[in-house]
């Protein structure tokens, strides 16, 4: 008897040893681990993002005790807010989800909390089956990761297959097809509602998320030697790459697509288009991965299994960087050309990243890190990315395997490999665009590029007169901080060495 | 002979004593108010001054922080002749004939005000130089709008608020007149009518302007059925840039006639009837009972409240910010608006460069409707 209660109380003993060993790692499965912990975690005005935040949070308490407080804003106040809030000291927000972008300004200044030792202890994130290019670009800045992605962005161009297959049209391969696809639905009834519709439908408000739909387009012009290249400045004198003939070219495409839309389509934001398009009243639409599962969320859509998704479209006549001319695509100018056109799937923005504030307690830290990681564990994220309201688009390796989720979702399997397939296209994409990541770069894209696309489109600019103003206000920005720490920075973005 | 050296002690301590009590008495005035000048220095002087210091650095991202690099001039130079000029002040056309016909009217308003400065009894070198400075900056202004607003070039910031200050206060002015002469009326139900015309300007600027953005709708909102009834469905007055301001206009008039509108009412229910009355019985129409009596009454009262739309007209941004975003472009954009959108992107020092200029322009303006007009008519009532 007395050995049966040793031998039971040796295996007790072992298992507290077992048990405590295991939970060196941020693990989230035990009780009131963090009792008694708020974490406040700053982000933009939802549903958007905020939404899983705010839908998971209660799910993490009750795992954990933790209690998370989602504090939103707008988008164009995101930046300031978390700037100001880390620079005063002030110390409100224990963490955000934000974009990456943003890490040129915030890592050097040492606002957010190095990630690597508690990554690398965290088994269940799964680190390893985040995408390579979320993992080693929207995580990390100079060799320590920074944040835990959520989400996964490229832009694409959706397509009605309906509309297509009953007219005898093929998705858009270029721009100019783009452009006639749009021209031919124009003022067509696509819902059958017995009102005229459009034939395409883009954000262009001025003060959201509009600026990186010109860039999409401008890529396809500018960068072709692949991702190194860079599509934003010459990385030789960090001079601007929006003040030549294919910008020009990107700008004329733009203003076309602003009268091919809706009358009020200066005034859209990504949620206007989206809303339109899922409604059945767009031929076409340029967005992140964010219709793909909208166009299947029965509340709303009317396009259900009607949606196609394709690599954003390219140009068989690209900028020759020694003539700074337009040239037609040949082996040497376009070498990864796909039927003679160069595509330039752009990574706009970079994928929503949770990041922690170095300021906050450790107590705190870990409870964060802990949400961060549940939130992006595959078994939460493989579903998240599936419901279109969430912001979130696949970034995991397991999100594009595993089609379990997307059937549950109400995709069907032809759907959701074409939607994933566009993903893939554009993640795996040797000429892929990678967006800017310098310090300021808020003032280069959500200051001046996007104020002088709003006055180009409301016709207070001329094509010439945007490029020289983006051009200028750029260059005098980069002298301000120090043109070559800018060059430095924008080459080490982009991983060019020499 | 104890008994008088301590008399003479005791009177020695009286006197130092009322000498003392006499200093403090001087002194109580400065102690009293010592708190409120020291709350004023820490609350309103140090942030203006502290502003003002901004307005001349820019901030720079270092190891650890952020830091304030003194730069002079160069937020307000790039305001006035730098990448920003065209943005703050706009782009002069060439000069069209109505254009021309306006400015010449216009100089020669000033022109004649300054001579007849000069031929009247009151006048002083001081007064003068004031006058001169005045005409000289009101000049630039009304080249500025003229030459941005009626050719071919565009308004920037500075001059959409003044048009937007000019506009909104002028009719806000005249419909407050107008409902308050209506509600003093003895009419029925003018108490109802009082409480509905003052609702617009209790509920929050934001909220107008989103209730301003689905009227302004016209693919979708409450005001769909007209617009289509119409065939003006495909037609987006917001992106047009003379639609949106009139947008943005039409949404402030509707919610500060109101405040101009209770306060004229209050100025006319407290005009002495026996003026009207014997005006009346004198034989004056309603038209000269208003215009020589009433009105002439109200001139303070409205001179001030007017002084108080003027400034608050010059802080104009929730409206434009929400119903537009400063768009379509930068068409909507107010001075403010510009120095938040700055200041979005952290460029703190150019920021308060605007907000500077906005200051300038306000007092400028305030200085000049209080010394040339208001201080008239008080002294003429």
């Amino acid at each position: 008897m007395s050995r049966q209660l040793a031998k039971a109380l040796v295996l007790a003993l072992a298992a507290v040893i077992i048990a405590a060993c295991t939970s060196g790692t941020p693990n989230t499965s035990s009780n009131n681990k963090f009792s008694g912990v708020t974490v406040r975690v700053l982000t933009f005005t939802g549903p958007q993002i905020a939404e899983p935040l705010q839908r998971r949070g209660p799910e993490f308490e009750r795992l954990t005790g933790a209690k998370i407080a989602v504090i939103t804003v707008p988008f164009s106040d995101l930046y300031q807010k978390l700037l100001t809030d880390f620079a005063t000291k002030t110390n409100s927000y224990d963490a955000t989800v934000f974009d990456p972008q943003w890490m040129g300004d915030y890592v050097p200044s040492g606002y957010l909390e190095d990630l690597d030792s508690r990554i690398q202890g965290d088994s269940a994130l799964q680190w390893n089956d985040i995408a390579p290019f979320f993992r080693d670009f929207s995580a990390t800045f100079k060799g320590k990761i920074y944040t835990i992605p959520l989400d996964g962005d490229f832009q694409m161009v959706y397509y009605r297959t309906d509309l297509l297959q009953k007219d005898g049209l093929q998705p858009p391969q270029t721009w100019d097809d783009y452009i006639s696809i749009a021209q031919h639905f124009q003022g067509k009834d696509l819902n059958g509602d017995g009102k005229a519709d459009y034939g395409s439908c883009l954000a262009m408000k001025r003060s959201a998320q509009s600026y990186w739909m010109y860039s999409s387009i401008a890529s396809a012009f500018i960068q072709s030697q692949g991702t190194k290249q860079g599509a934003f400045f010459d990385t030789n004198n960090m001079q601007p790459l929006y003040n030549n003939p294919a910008a020009a070219k990107g700008l004329g495409i733009y203003k076309t697509l602003s009268k091919l839309g809706p009358p009020d389509q200066l005034n859209n934001d990504v949620g206007d288009s989206r809303g339109l398009f899922v409604t059945g009243r767009c031929a076409l639409s340029l967005d992140w991965g964010d219709i793909g599962p909208l166009a299947v969320d029965k509340t709303q859509s009317k396009v259900i299994d009607k949606v196609g998704a394709v690599i954003l479209p390219g140009s068989k006549q690209v900028l020759d960087r020694s003539t700074m001319q337009l040239t037609d695509c040949n082996s040497t100018l376009c070498p990864n050309a796909t039927n003679g056109v160069n595509h330039s799937p752009f990574a706009a923005f970079g994928g929503w990243s949770g990041a922690i504030n170095h300021a906050a307690s450790d107590k705190v830290k870990d409870a964060a890190y802990a949400f961060l990681s549940y939130m992006s564990q595959p078994a939460q994220s493989s579903v998240d990315v599936t419901i279109g309201k969430t912001g979130f688009n696949p970034y995991r390796t397991s999100h594009f395997t595993n089609m379990g989720p997307w059937l549950a979702s109400g995709m069907s399997q032809q759907a959701a490999q074409n939607y994933l397939g566009a993903i893939k296209d554009s993640l795996n994409n040797p000429n892929m665009v990678l967006d800017m990541r310098i310090p300021q770069t808020s003032f280069y894209q959500q200051t001046a590029q996007d104020t002088a696309l709003a006055q180009f489109l409301a016709g207070e600019l001329s094509v010439d007169q945007t490029m020289a103003q983006i051009t200028a206000q750029w260059n005098k920005k980069t002298d301000e901080i120090g043109r070559q720490s800018q060059l430095d920075a924008y080459k080490a973005s982009l991983s060019v060495t020499k | 002979m104890s008994g008088y050296v301590s008399t003479r002690g005791f009177r020695r301590a009286a006197s130092i004593w009322r000498l003392i009590g006499a200093r403090l008495d001087h002194l109580a005035g400065g102690v009293f108010i010592l708190p409120a000048v020291v709350v004023i220095l820490g609350f309103s002087i140090f942030p203006l001054v502290a502003s003002l210091y901004v307005s001349l650095s820019r901030l720079s991202f270092s190891e650890g922080g952020v830091d304030l690099k003194f730069v002079g001039l160069d937020n307000y130079a790039k305001l006035v002749t730098g990448i920003d000029h065209v943005h703050f002040l706009g782009l002069a056309g060439p000069l069209t004939p109505v254009g021309f016909v306006v400015l010449a009217a216009g100089y020669g308003l000033l022109a004649f005000a300054l001579y007849r400065y000069v031929r009247g009894h009151n006048r002083t070198a001081g007064g003068l130089v004031g006058r001169l400075f005045a005409a000289g900056v009101a000049g630039f202004l009304l080249w500025l709008v003229v030459s941005t607003v009626l050719t071919s070039g565009r308004p920037g910031t500075l001059v959409v608020t003044i048009i937007y200050v000019a506009v909104d206060v002028s009719v806000q002015v005249l419909l407050g007149l107008g409902l308050a002469l209506l509600v003093v009326q003895q009419l029925p139900g003018r108490r109802f009518f009082r409480v509905v015309f003052l609702l617009p300007m209790m509920i929050t600027p934001v909220g107008v302007a989103y209730l301003f953005r689905m009227l302004t709708d016209t693919d979708k909102g409450p005001l769909y059925p007209l617009w289509a009834h119409f065939g003006l469905t495909d037609v987006s007055w917001v992106t047009n840039p003379w639609g949106a301001r009139g947008a943005v206009m039409i949404g402030d008039i509707w919610q500060w006639t109101p405040f101009i509108f209770i306060v004229l009412l209050a100025a006319l229910e407290t005009l002495p009837h026996e003026l009207v009355e014997a005006a009346v019985v004198d034989g004056a129409t309603r038209w000269q009972v208003f215009w020589r009596i009433r009105l002439p009454l109200i001139l303070p009262a409205a001179s001030t409240v007017v002084l108080i739309r003027l400034i608050e007209g010059f802080k104009i941004v929730d409206l434009p910010n929400v119903l537009t975003n400063g768009g379509p472009g930068t068409a909507t954009e107010s001075l403010t608006l510009h120095a938040y959108t700055i200041w979005r992107a952290l460029d703190i020092g150019g920021s308060a460069a605007v907000a500077y200029m906005l200051l300038i322009t306000v007092t400028f303006i305030g200085v000049c409707y209080v010394n040339l007009f208001r201080r008239r008519v008080t002294a003429m009532a």
